[in-house]
């Protein structure tokens, strides 16, 4: 693959596959889907953040004869969501382990009706002792998982960090603080289950991962693989938040299809979605790092805690990709990274788009600017004398194969942005103003694709057919939520056999239709499934040119006819790939060392960020993101993948907080958990870089996840560079600048936890 | 319990329909159950999110908020209306060719606060954007390129169709 590969579809800004639906308003969600005789679900949930049911009372004004009531001795399979391990009941069954974990099921009819029933239930408990922090966990006098709390640790070391620090001219050493964040997709969760003694169980979804779903509903179930089956509908937002709570919810919603006899539809309201289900890990980060005089990194020492909340879920590898994250996209000889993830009473914490990378890359890049101060050196500087190129190693001893190109990232974001001439002008006239202006960089990676040895379990199954009506259809169980799945795909297929954009569509994302290629996470779907539709479809166009006749250079009907002919001999016209693992890929996963990613994308950001005195209200007023993330498929798409993750990412940084009480998230609503309105984000400028990746899909690496990584460390630098107080900790909220700039002493903390 | 039910007229997208539903029903769960017309999502129900905005007598309103009895006799428009004989309305058209829309789920508010924004002030300035759609959350954009579609449907060769 050649950086100047001439294409026609693939580079060009096509129009989002099921846009024009979405725009006619005609896209059926999963609310907006009836079925005949369908009931509604509601969940009881647990009041309290640990303790042992002790029982469970109807009221006797409401007549249950009318509802349908599950409990964990209803299942017939496993109580338990399948997942990494399975920890997580799918139904609370004698005791709870944090507030708002499912205990009950009813459904009803009517569904005001079922929602009203909830609170008819009366749970007596008795109470157990809960912790809320990492360093309740630490301490261990309670322990609420396992021996020890530790839902997974890892230790990753690199040369000798013990003998570097005699040897250094500095050592700097801070600790880094993120809360969680909730994804806030607009689109709440649900589901739409109906269950046949001789079908099985059948769910609609809003989803991003069917086969999942699937693996679950087999376990709580005990059916057979081909009697459970899974229909992703129409997806409003997911950002991670609907890759493992589906399980739960369309196990629920089954088990009430079941006892009721009906379809059941359960749809979360905005409260109870925020209360109960996943949100991103909040992390402790402490460095200790090591630089000679020149300010070259000689050791890093990261000490890694991550909240996981009361089940494992996907803590330990959201805990990975943290811990990879975590030294940063800089060379350094000696490097130590221990990290846990510690359990807790929360809701379980899970995936959000970045995955732990953007809590690992919040503390190095936070840190960098320290040490720079320290030091006395440019943070830019600082940097440079420390990025990784090709031919380096990483912490895990990855050798660098492809092009790296920070240096180029850098020049180009610092001149973009007007980086040195604009933080000159601000020294001077934040003076004279009470609004104080200053510039903050990020740089970073984001490792593409799953960890470690990931996509060679996932072992993905994709493809491509021909229908007899015409039409090839793209054959994943990759999902559409927002990010382009379905465009870039037929793109990839269109492009690699040689018809138009309009010729190819996605097949149903229904485990019944299509092969399990994975789940549609870890910025993994244009790079490693589109590289497996690239291959499929070149595959199919080889077979019809040797089987069916058909010429070197075939017009679309030729291709079509070729494809009828061939049907008639095969029966079907299919064409199927699996995951290869580039060469030279190896991932040790005892010794927690080798290639933790096939790719990475690279990225600098730079903020610009006021700080009103007076108001102690940070705005950022303008944010450039320069990134390579191999070649761009879309470029309308891509672009609106990065500024999206960078809203998000300042959301992270300066409005969004979870505020728990007794481990129950009490801020439930869009009215006070705040994220970023049209007023709030400033212009974003983007520019890409296009390296086309060898092994990626028309040369594509991950893209959805890299914006997020960066606007919370430039926000904050940026604002370190405005009021000369580095401040350590996120979200960063006005009361939070009050204190920290020491003007106003007696903003009291809010009762939290 | 017919005897708490009211009889409701208004005219949704040019059509005049009645239902026979409670009067404090709230006017989104009118238009997506009795009318079955989907397109208006709720995303808060709270009238934080704007997802089901649409307008009402000319007025920018959430749905999720408005009781249908306070709708008797009003003009509703929704996302199904925009489009007219076949033809996409421009801003849908500029949504589609600039990706103001990613999963789709802000769309149709977003659309109705653009149409309405639109209405009202042909020109917008920049400003004047971001304020009109500040009511409307949109968790996949950035806003970037919901502000570029209005931009687009705003510009000279949209005004004619857009002053419908």
């Amino acid at each position: 693959m050649s950086a100047h590969q001439k294409t026609r579809v693939v580079g060009a800004p096509v129009h989002r596959k099921e846009g024009t639906d979405k725009l006619l308003g005609r896209a059926r969600y999963i609310d907006d889907i009836e079925f005949e005789g369908m009931w509604h679900g509601a969940t009881v949930r647990s009041t309290i953040p640990r303790g042992l049911i002790r029982s469970i009372e109807f009221d006797r004004r409401i007549d249950w004869s009318e509802f349908a009531v599950v409990t964990a001795a209803d299942i017939p399979g496993e109580n338990h969501i399948q997942l990494i391990l399975a920890d997580q009941p799918c139904l609370a069954d004698g005791q709870v382990n944090h507030c708002d974990e499912a205990i009950l099921l009813i459904a009803h009819p009517d569904k005001r009706k079922a929602s009203e029933a909830v609170s008819a239930v009366h749970i007596e408990y008795e109470p157990l002792p809960p912790i809320f922090t990492i360093e309740e966990s630490e301490q261990q006098n309670v322990v609420v998982w396992g021996a020890d709390n530790v839902l997974k640790s890892f230790l990753l070391e690199k040369g000798d960090v013990d003998s570097a620090w005699a040897r250094a001219a500095h050592t700097v050493e801070g600790e880094y603080r993120t809360g969680a964040q909730e994804h806030l997709y607009i689109e709440n969760n649900g589901c739409i289950a109906e269950y046949g003694k001789d079908a099985g169980v059948t769910v609609w979804g809003s989803l991003q991962c069917p086969f999942y779903v699937h693996k679950s509903l087999v376990a709580v179930f005990d059916l057979a693989e081909e009697k459970v089956r899974v229909i992703q509908t129409e997806t409003g937002g997911a950002f991670g938040g609907k890759e493992d709570y589906p399980s739960m919810l369309a196990s629920h919603a089954a088990l009430l299809a079941m006892k009721s006899g009906h379809p059941v539809k359960m749809v979360y309201d905005r409260m109870e979605d925020l209360a109960a289900t996943t949100k991103r890990h909040p992390s402790r980060v402490r460095h200790r790092t090591a630089l000679d005089a020149d300010g070259k990194l000689l050791a890093m020492d990261i000490d890694l805690a991550t909240d996981g909340g009361a089940y494992s879920t996907l803590s330990s590898t959201v805990l990975s990709r943290a811990t990879l994250h975590s030294p940063g996209p800089y060379v350094c000889p000696n490097v130590r990274i221990r990290s846990r993830a510690w359990a807790t009473n929360t809701v379980p914490y899970g995936a959000f788009r970045g995955f732990g990378a953007p809590q690992a890359i919040f503390a190095v890049e936070r840190h960098m600017d320290e040490i720079a101060a320290e030091i006395g050196m440019d943070p830019v500087e600082l940097r440079r004398r420390n990025f990784l190129h090709d031919g380096d190693t990483t912490a895990t001893e990855q050798l660098m194969r492809e092009p790296v190109i920070l240096d180029r990232l850098l020049d180009s974001a610092l001149a973009e942005s007007d980086y040195y001439a604009k933080r000159a002008r601000f020294s001077i006239e934040n003076n004279k103003n009470a609004v104080k202006r200053g510039m903050g960089i990020a740089a970073f990676y984001h490792g593409s694709g799953f960890t470690g040895s990931g996509e060679r379990y996932l072992n993905s199954l994709a493809g491509v057919d021909v229908t007899p009506e015409g039409k090839v259809r793209v054959l994943v169980s990759s999902t559409e939520f927002g990010q382009g799945t379905n465009t870039i795909l037929t793109q990839i297929a269109a492009e690699a056999i040689g018809l138009d954009y309009d010729d190819v569509m996605m097949a149903p994302a229904d485990t019944r239709i299509v092969p399990n290629s994975g789940p549609t996470v870890a910025s993994r779907t244009s790079m490693v499934v589109g590289r497996l539709i690239e291959r499929a479809s070149k595959q199919l166009v080889a077979r019809l040119h040797e089987e069916a006749g058909l010429g070197e250079r075939f017009t679309r009907d030729e291709f079509f006819e070729a494809c009828n002919s061939y049907r008639k001999v095969k029966g079907e016209v299919v064409s199927l790939c699996r995951y290869e693992a580039p060469p030279g890929i190896y991932w040790d996963d005892q010794k927690y060392r080798g290639e933790a990613y096939p790719a990475y994308a690279w990225s600098v950001h730079v903020a610009q960020v006021a700080v009103d005195t007076v108001t102690y209200a940070a705005e950022v007023e303008d944010f450039w993101a320069v990134q390579e993330a191999g070649r761009v498929i879309n470029p309308v798409l891509a672009g609106g993948q990065i500024e999206g993750g960078i809203a998000q990412g300042i959301g992270y940084a300066l409005y969004e907080k979870v505020l728990l009480q007794n481990g129950h998230m009490v801020n439930n609503q869009m009215t006070n958990y705040i994220m970023p309105t049209a007023e709030d984000v400033p212009p974003i400028h983007v520019y890409f870089e296009e390296i086309p990746f060898s092994h990626g899909g028309y040369g594509a690496k991950g893209l959805g996840e890299l914006p997020h990584d960066g606007p919370a460390p430039a926000i904050l630098n940026a604002i370190r560079d405005a009021t000369g107080v580095g401040f350590a900790s996120i979200p960063l909220l006005p009361e939070d600048l009050c204190r920290g700039l020491s003007v106003c002493e007696s903003v009291e903390e809010p009762a939290t936890i | 319990m017919s005897s708490n039910l009211a009889s409701i007229e208004i005219t949704v997208n040019g059509e005049k329909r009645a239902v026979h539903v409670p009067p404090m029903k709230r006017l989104l769960d009118v238009l997506r159950e009795d009318l079955r017309l989907t397109g208006t999502k709720e995303g808060c129900g709270e009238g934080e999110c704007g997802s089901c905005s649409v307008r009402m007598n000319g007025e920018l309103v959430n749905s999720c908020l408005v009781p249908v009895l306070q709708a008797q006799g009003a003009r509703i428009q929704t996302v199904e209306g925009l489009a007219q004989n076949g033809e996409m309305h421009p801003l849908q058209k500029a949504f589609l060719s600039c990706g103001g829309a990613q999963c789709g789920i802000c769309t149709p508010g977003m659309l109705m606060a653009a149409a309405h924004l639109l209405e009202c002030n042909p020109h917008p300035s920049p400003a004047e954007i971001r304020e009109g759609l500040s009511g409307n959350l949109c968790r996949c954009t950035g806003f970037a390129r919901i502000f570029e579609s209005v931009v687009a449907a705003a510009a000279p060769t949209f005004k004619e169709a857009h002053a419908r």
